[in-house]
């Protein structure tokens, strides 16, 4: 077992520092490139913090889909063929929601800014 | 190739082709990959200085990878589009051998705006904005209607094909996607059948590539990915939510209604836009984005390309994948 602080909780803190205290000092391309760069962490520490439950919650929801057990990959593939396949589509029970759920999982992790995944929240 | 052995070079060739020039100034590279260089410089003539952009493949990039249409088609598709009143920049000279300069050509610079955040934001565009999307379609109508006599050789494509590739480049990927396979699923399902009416399509018509000034669109760049297809294509990608920026109501580029494009594209063009297939590519527009983004992401991976910047567009085919829900399975 590794020892505190949590790597959320370092790649937050470098995340802040380089915001606070680098980004005004710059200007230009560098200035862009670290936006990209304080983005990118930003995107870790909310992967770091949220993924776990919400792989949890998608590998327990694909169990229940599909009716058996794998690995979160394994049975995503299993998913993926069987929509191609068109033996599972929009109305076989719990796909419509499963595929939102996971959807949304991940959008809160990629972009929480992103206007449809707001919209998507707001009308909940 | 450094920026004064081009100035040099385009000063040389600028010279033979343009009277009365004295030489070249204020050349620097704009953009683009190893394969495709964007430069901006400024032509010296006693009338006045001549802004100018050279876009070439350097010499030994010659060939157009894949879907690329190539520069001397883009080269001819632009100065007929020129010709015929859309809002085009002037070709003022196709690149030859004795140049040195690779393929390619050079064309007039257009001052204007390409960055969305500003077209749809800042108040030097708000007598604009509304006017856009009307105009898209007019100008979209424009370039369907260039006749197919005139055009140079180019690569003919329709739904079905399109589908075909997409489904190769997504079981090609690694990792499986659930919602990009029920998107393919859908697009099979309701392919609306090969197009009527074949033209040219533009295959990029979006922010980025339409230099926007506060009276309008006053270019349409980069035919990079032009060929001949469903003119309804062009209208549907320009629909995609990616190119909307966030505002998302305004399905037209962030800047205007449907109804708006299509009164426009009809009014000029004389034709009806068939409303189904501008949808059904505006998902597969949705869906071919979603792919490219994961494609950033294995260049990033795999390729040369090894920047932050593509690594973090990977992370952005989630997006899609939302956009896809929203537009085949919204919610109650």
């Amino acid at each position: 077992m590794q020892d505190e602080p949590r790597p959320d909780e370092l790649v937050k803190a470098v995340a802040e520092f380089l915001r606070n205290d680098i980004a005004p000092q710059i200007s230009g391309h560098a200035a862009f490139k670290l936006r990209v760069a304080i983005n990118a962490l930003d995107l870790v520490t909310r992967q770091l913090t949220l993924a776990g439950d919400s792989d949890a919650a998608e590998l327990h929801g694909l169990m229940l889909l599909l009716g058996v057990h794998g690995t979160l990959e394994g049975l995503n593939r299993d998913l993926a063929d069987r929509i191609a396949q068109g033996d599972v589509d929009l109305t076989t029970p719990g796909v419509k929601e499963h595929l939102w759920q996971t959807t949304l999982a991940k959008l809160a992790v990629d972009q929480p800014n992103y206007g449809s995944y707001k919209r998507e929240l707001e009308s909940k | 190739m450094s920026e004064r052995a081009v100035e040099a070079l385009l000063a040389r060739s600028v010279m033979i082709w343009c009277p009365g020039t004295t030489g070249v100034s204020a050349a620097a590279r704009l953009s683009g990959g190893a394969s495709q260089e964007t430069w901006s410089f400024d032509i010296t003539h006693p009338d006045g200085a001549i802004g100018a952009i050279l876009r070439r493949a350097p010499p030994g990039y010659g060939a157009a990878p894949g879907r690329a249409a190539g520069l001397d088609a883009e080269a001819v598709l632009m100065q007929l589009a020129h010709d015929a009143g859309v809002p085009s920049p002037k070709v003022l000279h196709v690149l030859k051998p004795d140049d040195d300069l690779g393929t390619g050509f050079i064309m007039q610079r257009v001052a204007g705006e390409t960055i969305p955040r500003k077209i749809l934001r800042d108040d030097e565009f708000a007598q604009a904005r509304p006017k856009l999307a009307r105009q898209c379609g007019e100008i979209l109508a424009g370039i369907h209607g260039l006749s197919a006599a005139s055009l140079p050789q180019l690569r003919r494509m329709n739904a079905a094909a399109e589908i075909v590739e997409l489904q190769r480049e997504i079981d090609g990927f690694g990792g499986p996607r659930p919602v990009f396979q029920l998107a393919l699923r859908w697009l099979r399902d309701n392919d609306p059948g090969a197009s009527e009416r074949v033209t040219l399509v533009h295959g990029d018509f979006r922010h980025g590539n339409l230099m926007i000034g506060s009276d309008g669109v006053r270019a349409v760049l980069d035919w990079e990915l032009a060929h001949l297809g469903d003119p309804m294509e062009d209208l549907g990608w320009i629909c995609v939510n990616s190119w909307r920026f966030g505002v998302i109501d305004k399905p037209v580029g962030g800047f205007g209604a449907y109804e708006e494009l299509f009164s426009g594209y009809e009014a000029a063009s004389g034709i009806a836009v068939d409303v189904a297939r501008v949808k059904f590519w505006e998902v597969i527009g949705t869906l071919r984005w979603g792919v490219m983004c994961v494609g950033m992401m294995q260049r990033f991976r795999l390729g040369p390309d090894h920047s932050m910047e593509r690594a973090m567009i990977g992370r952005r085919s989630s997006e899609t994948e939302i956009d896809l829900l929203r537009l085949l399975a919204p919610r109650a």
